[in-house]
């Protein structure tokens, strides 16, 4: 690690203390146990292989037209009366939305969930400028109560139990302590319901964009999302410019793969599709519809044929279910917005890789993410790539990743040099092997992390070279008597 | 703003890598249903009872004293319905005083926010039909009945003709003709009661929409 750069957060200090947390370790390992389960016997008489080949399909034609297809969702949505803007920046699509808000005279603000909100921390924002932001979906509604971030992109609040749920809720809001589910979900309802009521605009995600129809898809299960979007008279949508889609029909085997490899189940409740605002003759809905269209970096991976990939992704949260490290550490030792392997392979494109730069290493390479991956993203080769990217970055043609070549240092660069040297010439190898053996001795106990669990591995008495002359040695003489 | 739209544009045009390969999409695998009337039926049932929705399978002609028992079990004082719809009419019609009030959505929603939210029982709504495949129903709200009416109440009743179920969304899709007809200000799909697993993935129905979502299956 070079001197100049200063890492956002670490990575190792996060992991360590999660691994050192055996109630967050429960929580996790039952909960993404169950995730798996349900998610296996979701696609059971599925052909999954198809299926995902489709997905794939869609995502990679949609991102083949992305330019095409913004500009007719945006000539839809505009000729339906939505008013649509674009931010190149997080910040840029806060102020956009703080805007829209201080216009309207907004005071308070009701939020459906939604990730790229959390992404560029929309709540702080609104909050500086004095505009309440209140998430209502339950799992976000306990992560802010609690002052935390969601742990799981689709279960925000999956690190908690029902116990320190009560105690949280008995805290903030004066419910009583229980362990009753139920009652705990009918008193958020009760708190929540107060504050849809009076909201002044509503701010909402998108799972889907249709280009073709000028179409906002937003796919949940408890009904706030729709409420965000019909209560309050102005609803904002946000969302990054990868989630467009060309055709209303591709919608169906993309929701097929989605609430499925999310969360096992066939479909969500609620699948709700926002094409206007309230027309002249309706009675509901709100009277003016805005979306705002994020970039944060997402031009940048566009660039690059193999890592626009990660574009493809349609947020189901599948990768970290079944991944290993997410499995143990959760949600928050990753220290970014989006968690376990999508994270990994979308933050440092987000934050650039001075800040990011655990990331990429942060796995076994064991392939469970793109195994279950419904739009068959590549995950651990974008994981090398990035890899390859933090040490070598500079001689890559033309690399288009934030703070690449962070990670490269002298020394490492010397070793592997030597390295290379040795093994292609023959001679160079024998002296190198002949003179390990003869300093296994010598070689120290501790080498950084590699040995805080593991036992560094000694060097033979003798190498396989030299146990193979004396083989054929002793094979000859054995054999000279016969002759 | 248009600064932004013109750089972004820019940088995805410019940047577009050059052969692009895009593999063919084929639907097959989420066409190719085919079930009868009688498997739809029992298939949509079957998926939404799985999330807790009700379906009572009525006589076309029949269904009026059926809501009347569900309205006396749940004990529902109040039931909004359209004013215009073929349904609505012919239940007004048969109506009596000793019955639960009927409401309709008359005004705009701003006018009578809070009755809505705290004094509605339950509402029945019509729909555009059904899919097999994920139990889901098809709504389209309208200023007859605002999107509103299957949301905020606690019990939503919805009346489903069984020959209006489709196998697929897909389906719907092209036999509704959704794309060349124009989308509706909101169109949806409605699988179950309102539900969460937000609290260590146990289930609770009812968590801002509807505890219960009853189907009338009108044969």
């Amino acid at each position: 690690m070079s001197l100049q750069t200063i890492p956002l957060h670490s990575f190792d200090a996060g992991a360590q203390a999660a691994l050192n947390n055996p109630q967050v370790r429960r929580n996790f390992r039952q909960a993404m146990d169950g995730l798996m389960s349900k998610r296996a016997a979701a696609f059971a008489d599925w052909e999954l292989e198809p299926l995902r080949e489709l997905g794939a399909a869609i995502r990679l034609r949609a991102l083949a037209r992305l330019p095409e297809l913004l500009e007719q969702l945006e000539a839809n949505l505009q000729k339906q009366g939505v008013q649509v803007h674009w931010a190149q920046t997080g910040e840029e699509a806060c102020q956009i939305i703080r805007d829209i808000c201080q216009a309207r005279g907004a005071k308070s603000v009701i939020k459906g969930k939604s990730m790229v909100s959390e992404e560029m921390e929309l709540n702080h924002f609104l909050e500086a400028a004095g505009i309440e932001a209140l998430e209502s979906d339950l799992g976000e509604y306990i992560v802010q109560l609690a002052e935390e971030t969601p742990s799981h992109i689709i279960m925000p609040a999956i690190h908690k139990n029902t116990d320190e749920i009560s105690q949280l809720l008995h805290e903030k809001t004066g419910t009583e302590p229980s362990h009753d589910v139920d009652y705990l979900t009918a008193s958020a309802r009760q708190q929540l319901r107060e504050k849809f009521m009076t909201a002044d605009v509503g701010i909402s995600g998108v799972n889907f964009a249709v280009a073709e129809t000028g179409t906002l898809c937003l796919v949940e299960n408890e009904g706030n999302g729709r409420l965000t979007t019909s209560v309050p008279a102005c609803h904002i949508a946000v969302t990054g410019i990868e989630k467009v889609i060309e055709k209303l029909e591709d919608v169906t085997p993309l929701l097929a793969l989605l609430t499925r490899s999310a969360t096992g189940q066939h479909i969500t409740t609620y699948f709700n599709m926002v094409s206007a605002p309230r027309q002249a003759d309706e009675k509901d809905g709100p009277e003016a519809v805005h979306l705002v269209l994020v970039d944060s970096g997402r031009s940048a991976i566009y660039q690059d044929e193999a890592l626009l990939d990660t574009l493809r992704c349609i947020r189901c949260g599948a990768c970290m279910n079944h991944c290993p490290v997410y499995t143990r550490i959760g949600g928050h030792a990753y220290g970014t917005t989006y968690p376990g392997p999508i994270g990994k392979i979308l933050m440092p494109h987000l934050l650039g890789l001075e800040a990011t730069q655990d990331l990429p290493s942060a796995s076994t390479l064991c392939g469970a993410c793109a195994e279950v991956c419904p739009v068959k993203i590549p995950i651990p080769r974008l994981l090398q790539r990035l890899r390859k990217e933090a040490v070598d970055g500079d001689s890559l043609r033309p690399s288009r990743v934030r703070g690449h070549g962070v990670k490269r240092h002298w020394r490492e660069r010397l070793i592997w040099s030597v390295w290379r040297q040795i093994h292609a010439r023959p001679r160079a190898y024998r002296w190198a092997g002949n003179l390990l053996t003869r300093l296994r001795g010598l070689m120290p106990k501790q080498l950084g992390g590699w040995t805080r669990v593991r036992t560094l591995p000694k060097p033979a008495a003798r190498t396989l070279h030299q146990l193979m002359q004396t083989r054929d040695a002793q094979t000859k003489t054995a054999q000279e008597p016969r002759a | 703003m248009n600064q932004a739209r013109a750089a972004i544009l820019q940088r995805l045009r410019q940047g577009r890598p050059a052969d692009f390969a895009v593999p063919e999409s084929d639907f097959t695998v989420v066409r190719q249903r085919n079930w009868s009337l009688e498997e739809r039926i029992e298939r949509f049932q079957q998926k939404i009872e799985s999330v807790q929705g009700q379906v009572h399978r009525v006589a076309e002609d029949h269904w009026i004293p059926v809501l009347i028992r569900l309205l006396a079990e749940h004990q529902i004082n109040n039931l909004l319905l359209s004013e215009n719809k073929a349904p609505a009419q012919a239940l007004r019609e048969q109506w009596h005083e000793d019955l639960p009030s009927l409401l309709s959505y008359q005004q705009p929603l701003e006018a009578w926010k809070e009755t809505l939210f705290n004094q509605v029982d339950a509402a029945l709504t019509s729909c555009r039909g059904g899919i097999a495949e994920t139990g889901s129903l098809i709504l389209w709200p309208d200023a007859d009945e605002p999107r509103l009416m299957s949301l905020v109440p606690p019990v939503h009743f919805v009346l489903l003709q069984a020959k209006q179920i489709y196998a697929t969304f897909d389906e719907v899709l092209r036999e509704q003709a959704w794309v060349e007809q124009g989308l509706p200000t909101n169109a949806l799909l409605i699988s179950g009661p309102s539900k969460t697993a937000d609290i260590e993935q146990t289930l609770a129905y009812g968590v801002h929409g509807p505890k219960a979502l009853i189907v009338l299956l009108l044969e």
